[in-house]
């Protein structure tokens, strides 16, 4: 049973939240995609050749989204459930008549809609730059809503785990952002010498940027089932790893 | 008679380090009634709470609330149990309609603006319903968390040292808004440092030390089984030894024979009655006095009484 009314509380809560910081929130990605392009579509674009028949401009842009995607998404998720535990108002999750359910539908579900959001900010701003195409449009929705929901979740399992601010930001900034900067951004593996293009299929993060390209261009460095495989296996890990949470109580009940 | 509302059995809390907080903990609260739980810092007083609102895992006994097994029936009795936790813990960006509305939302209950208003004025707070929490005064703030803890309307509400650090004017506001609490037909179990607190306010008392509750007693049974009067009379001539008149009462002679002490009686005013006697028998054997000092035992000296009993007895 789950219970929608405390469910809806915990997502307009945090959509609420998001909105009191929503010019910095729209700003930031508008001025980083910008960015961007100007630096990689314009100034470096124009000197790259055409890959698999998508204009560079164009090539980026899922692996652009991918790379806000994934740090939004994990660090407002991970900062939607660390800052009730942080100031002490976790006592009234804990003491309320809901459960796992209810908690992860509300705070996942905020995260991924700010996510969608983001993604959308993006795509339109993109559009100021270049001109694109989605081959495969209600796919590349799913595909970012899955991606988006299983990085919320491993937000939230890295907000129940961090201790302090800095534990909070140092898996984002030293593991995620470097590896979907690696994982096929702003390039196909297929350009990187041997070994590496082979050592590239050990970052998860190729696959999630893989599978995006895919549903924007119908082609891509990986194969898009194994893309979506790798997506799931992941999303049904992070939930694995929040019921033992929940179950045990792990850092949320002493 | 009286309904039970909670009942722990056996309850204990033995945390990883091995710190028992809790230590086979049985009680039952009856509906309706103000329960103060007292106790030295660290007693277990909040584990105890934690452990009814689902903050803290017990590792023995069984809670029932509402007739409801925690252990498997959580979601029935949660959603009537309200808590008032001790730190200043809320969204501070929040306007305060917001963060009680929320409180209402997140325990199942349908939007009731009418019921927040009502919830709101009762605690003065509706005049900065749209101000955020943290431009409110620490008594203001407290009050927004009662008022939270109030949005779902519960029937059983914890108040974790609800006074702790505001001024006497507040504490006194806050004992108001208890008793209205009371008056509405709410149970009430809170924790103070203040023992005045609760000699004003509950109906009965729990003392706990080191995890274990050592005594539960109804606030006037315990205070006139373990109250005292202490009367001190100063004379106006020392006297060497007592007068056979006055053996019957428990005196003792102070200041080289210049003073009576009196200790005895009970918390009923009968050690009054016997104070009266006394001077009666001192005039009526001649025996001057010119001062009387007359106090009885006050919730707190029996509850330092007892902490001390305790650490005689575990010494």
């Amino acid at each position: 049973m789950i219970g929608w009314r405390s469910t809806w509380s915990i997502y307009t809560r945090e959509l609420f939240r998001f909105l009191r910081t929503a010019f910095q929130s729209v700003l930031a990605p508008v001025l980083t995609t910008s960015l961007y392009f100007i630096v990689f579509g314009a100034a470096i674009g124009g000197r790259m050749p055409d890959l698999g028949g998508v204009d560079y401009g164009a090539f980026i842009i899922p692996g652009l989204l991918m790379l806000t995607l994934l740090g939004e998404t994990t660090s407002n998720s991970s900062f939607g459930i660390y800052m009730p535990r942080f100031t002490g108002t976790i006592y009234e999750l804990l003491s309320a008549p809901i459960g796992v359910a209810e908690t992860l539908i509300g705070f996942v579900g905020a995260a991924m809609t700010k996510s969608l959001i983001l993604a959308a900010i993006i795509l339109l701003t993109a559009r100021l730059f270049v001109d694109y195409s989605i081959a495969h449009p209600l796919l590349a929705v799913l595909y970012i809503m899955l991606v988006a929901a299983a990085f919320s979740l491993f937000g939230f399992i890295l907000g129940i785990w961090a201790d302090s601010f800095e534990k909070l930001g140092i898996i984002p900034l030293l593991f995620l952002t470097p590896l979907t900067f690696l994982g096929g951004t702003f390039y196909s593996i297929n350009m990187l010498p041997k070994p590496w293009d082979t050592i590239a299929l050990a970052n998860p993060i190729v696959y999630l940027v893989s599978g995006l390209r895919w549903t924007f261009y119908g082609s891509s460095d990986v194969n898009i089932w194994v893309s979506f495989g790798i997506t799931v296996a992941f999303l049904a890990a992070c939930i694995a790893v929040i019921a033992y949470i929940f179950r045990t109580g792990w850092r949320l009940r002493a | 008679m009286h309904e039970p509302i909670l009942e722990l059995d056996g309850l204990s809390k033995t945390y990883p380090g091995g710190l028992k907080a809790l230590d086979d903990v049985s009680l039952t609260i009856r509906k309706g009634e103000i329960f103060a739980l007292l106790g030295p810092n660290g007693a277990g007083k909040t584990t105890l709470i934690g452990a009814v609102c689902g903050l803290v895992r017990p590792t023995g006994g069984t809670i029932r609330a509402f007739g409801n097994d925690l252990a498997t029936d959580w979601r029935k009795a949660r959603a009537r149990i309200g808590l008032v936790p001790q730190e200043l813990s809320t969204d501070m960006f929040e306007p305060v309609i917001h963060a009680v509305a929320y409180s209402r939302g997140l325990f199942g209950l349908a939007p009731d603006p009418a019921r927040i208003e009502e919830i709101l004025r009762s605690l003065s707070l509706w005049d900065k319903r749209d101000t955020r929490i943290m431009a409110l005064s620490g008594g203001m703030k407290r009050r927004v968390l009662i008022a939270k803890a109030l949005a779902h309307e519960p029937d059983l509400l914890f108040l974790d040292e609800p006074t702790a650090g505001v001024d006497v004017e507040l504490r006194k506001g806050m004992w108001a808004i208890i008793d209205q609490m009371r008056d509405k037909g709410v149970t009430v179990i809170l924790t103070t440092h203040y023992i005045e607190e609760a000699e004003q306010m509950a109906d009965r008392v729990g003392i706990i030390r080191k995890g274990q509750l050592i005594m539960v007693d109804e606030k006037d049974a315990m205070m006139a089984r373990l109250g005292r009067t202490e009367a001190h009379i100063t004379l106006e001539e020392p006297l060497k030894e007592l007068p056979r008149s006055l053996a019957q009462y428990p005196l003792e002679l102070e200041q080289d024979g210049m003073a009576l002490c009196y200790r005895g009686g009970d918390g009923t005013g009968r050690g009054k009655g016997e104070v009266a006697d006394i001077t009666k028998a001192l005039i009526a054997s001649g025996i001057d006095y010119n001062g009387i000092d007359v106090r009885e035992s006050s919730l707190e000296d029996i509850f330092v009484s007892l902490l001390g009993e305790k650490e005689e007895q575990a010494a």
